[in-house]
């Protein structure tokens, strides 16, 4: 590493990163074995263990600097407190679309975010980001040809969409909000600024919704307090009742 | 077996055709799906493949129970790819079965109305982490001891896809070993988790191959067609000589005390399954038909706007195309 | 109206500087949902560098019937194999 960060900033960034991976992903495998086709069951499926993947990189490496923890005791023994993902990854997955709709505006950011962390001056983000953003680039393509074709499909997907769109809206802006973590990152070289992520964003979600014909929502409003821990939603708890449940009830045994 | 109680058809049909199908059979040479064949070959097929893939797609359901429960990152990629590996099997053989005149989406709603079958094990819950060893240990196990020999079946589509399913499946039944072996390895509750699940899956693994057809007409017809390759009871005992001892290496107990050597045969005698249960399954009352029809009613209902959507959009660019040349 | 997506023929080159092979079929709603789609269910063990999808309604197939007259004429001509002819051990490798 070239300039010295506080460890704690960093592991909440790395927290942050992998919590997001870790949500999504968990959220995206609800899917399997339930998918409009099989086509697409198998591709959500891709998707998943893609996320799941970058969860053990990003959390092992966040487990590495709080004193030797492994990605798993991060992923199955906190409270959802010490979450930091942001809101979007947890709500519900809805119908398919919502949940096409929500991994598309995450992909946006998220294959923006890796761009930019490939050139980290940690080398270990700067690795991570490397593999993971090849992946991402392919959620991407996938989530937008998706959003596009439902979207611009018959007027009962179309509407769907729109909803979803209005539902999801709200919970982008969180993902482009800075803080004192954001700000050491920043100076360390370590991880862009969030919100100078947001123009970049705006442009390539608004091209593929206007092919997609579907109108974003003109309240900039934004809900938060997943990435700084301070408020997730209820849903959280939930997941976490069943992703954790193994671990918590039989504590110390290996699986 | 994944495709159990298969009727085979009666032909009728010209006698010289028929022996001469039946020559290239025998000779080993593949049936291709623009070759002359029997209709009763046809049909019995499509029945058989379509209930080999339905039995695949169903079968994602019990395992896919436990997906969001896994109890660790690298067992949930896992069982999560093993999961899609059963999606991506039922594919293959629906595009196997679509080679013989019937559409992918015929064969799903024959499924979903209850007019074509899945397998009888794919009916049973999973209840403890374990049972996801079990199954994979235990199910693909004894699935794996029929999809080998049909990847020599007569049918050129279904051989290529047995042959590319068995590639993929040889990881299958070792994870689930693993998964079970740690679980026999490890601390009381675990033992008994795993206690269970062998307790709760030996006899349906069992019930997989389907009931004696030493004496049925159809088995002999399917067999001479090379369509099906052992009898079940062939496979009933190879499975049960294989597993005895990997059940013994971990130290759990088979639920039949009557299980013991056989010195003089060279194989395991074992009690047979509990075949009214059996046929309480078939009909439609096992401990899970209902919810697991129900769940893929559910999703095929639910994806329907999905379908029609990416469909209407693909035809709107189609035409827009065409109108810019 | 049908609204079954089309069947799609697949094809993957498995490595650089072999020939796409057919590794069989899957269903999507167009040509570039069929790439993907291939993608996701053919090269989930790393089997591809390559991939071509076509429609099946646009493969023309040969008829089995037609297997005399097509395949059985170059059954004779022998001279096309290099094992057809016989050269001294003297002359070395050709």
């Amino acid at each position: 590493m070239s300039v010295s960060v506080s460890n704690d900033a960093l592991h909440q960034f790395l927290l942050r990163m992998g919590d997001n991976t870790l949500i999504l992903g968990h959220r995206v495998s609800e899917w399997c074995g339930h998918a409009p086709v099989l086509e697409e069951d198998i591709a959500l499926a891709n998707t998943a263990l893609d996320l799941i993947g970058q969860t053990q990189m990003w959390l092992g490496l966040a487990g590495e600097i709080d004193g030797g923890k492994s990605a798993d005791d991060l992923a199955f023994l906190r409270d959802a407190w010490d979450f930091r993902n942001v809101l979007l990854v947890e709500v519900p997955n809805g119908d398919f679309g919502r949940t096409l709709m929500r991994q598309f505006l995450f992909d946006a950011w998220h294959s923006i975010m890796l761009g930019r962390l490939m050139t980290s001056a940690d080398d270990r983000v700067a690795a991570i980001a490397a593999k993971a953003s090849k992946e991402v680039a392919y959620h991407l393509e996938r989530s937008g040809g998706t959003v596009v074709g439902l979207g611009d499909g018959t007027e009962e997907s179309h509407a769907r969409m729109q909803e979803a769109l209005d539902y999801l809206w709200p919970y982008v802006g969180e993902m482009f909000a800075s803080d004192e973590v954001d700000a050491q990152m920043v100076a360390a070289g370590i991880a862009p600024n969030p919100t100078d992520l947001r123009e970049e964003y705006d442009a390539l979600v608004g091209r593929i919704l206007t092919q997609a014909t579907l109108s974003i929502p003109e309240s900039q409003f934004a809900h938060k307090g997943g990435r700084d821990g301070r408020m997730h939603t209820e849903h959280l708890g939930h997941l976490l009742t069943q992703m954790q449940w193994l671990q918590r009830a039989y504590p110390g045994a290996k699986w | 077996m994944y495709a159990q109680m298969v009727k085979s058809e009666a032909s009728n049909e010209d006698p010289e055709k028929l022996a001469e199908f039946q020559a290239r059979i025998d000779a080993d040479i593949k049936i291709e799906p623009k070759d002359w064949m029997p209709q009763a070959y046809r049909k019995t097929l499509i029945r058989q493949i379509g209930q080999h893939a339905h039995s695949e797609i169903v079968g994602q359901l019990p395992e896919g129970n436990w997906i969001t429960r896994a109890p660790t990152l690298e067992r949930k990629a896992i069982l999560l790819a093993k999961v899609q590996d059963e999606a991506g099997h039922g594919l293959y053989l629906y595009c196997a079965a679509e080679t013989l005149g019937v559409s992918r989406d015929e064969l799903t709603e024959m499924l979903l109305d209850g007019r074509m079958k899945y397998s009888s094990i794919f009916n049973y819950p999973t209840l403890n982490w374990a049972d996801i060893g079990a199954v994979g240990w235990l199910v693909d196990g004894a699935a794996i001891m029929n999809q080998v020999p049909l990847q020599r079946t007569s049918f050129g589509p279904y051989s290529r896809a047995m042959i590319r399913i068995c590639k993929e499946e040889s990881f299958h039944q070792r994870q689930g070993y693993d998964a079970i072996r740690k679980m026999a390895e490890g601390t009381p509750e675990q033992r008994k988790m795993a206690q269970d699940a062998m307790n709760r899956f030996w006899y349906p693994s069992l019930m997989m191959f389907g009931p004696s057809d030493k004496d049925s007409v159809h088995s002999a017809q399917s067999m001479a067609w090379k369509i099906k390759i052992n009898t079940n009871d062939e496979l009933r005992q190879k499975f049960v000589d294989q597993t005895v001892p990997q059940a013994e290496y971990l130290g759990l107990t088979i639920p039949d005390p009557d299980l013991k050597w056989n010195e003089e045969r060279g194989h395991y005698d074992f009690s047979e399954p509990d075949w009214s249960e059996f046929f309480d399954v078939i009909k439609g009352n096992g401990p899970c038909n209902v919810d697991r029809l129900a769940a893929r009613n559910k999703a095929w209902d639910d994806g329907k706007w999905v379908r029609d959507g990416l469909l209407a959009h693909a035809r709107k660019k189609q035409s827009g195309n065409l109108a810019a040349e | 109206m049908n609204n079954e997506w089309p069947l799609w023929e697949i094809f993957i080159r498995g490595q650089h500087g072999m020939s796409h092979r057919h590794v069989g079929s899957l269903h999507a709603p167009d040509a570039k949902m069929a790439i993907k789609n291939a993608r996701d269910v053919y090269t989930r063990r790393n089997e591809g560098v390559s991939i071509w999808v076509v429609e099946a309604n646009n493969i023309s197939a040969s008829s089995p019937s037609d297997k005399g007259p097509l395949y059985e004429p170059s059954e004779s001509k022998v001279y096309r194999h290099p094992t057809f002819f016989d050269i001294p051990e003297e002359v070395g490798a050709m």
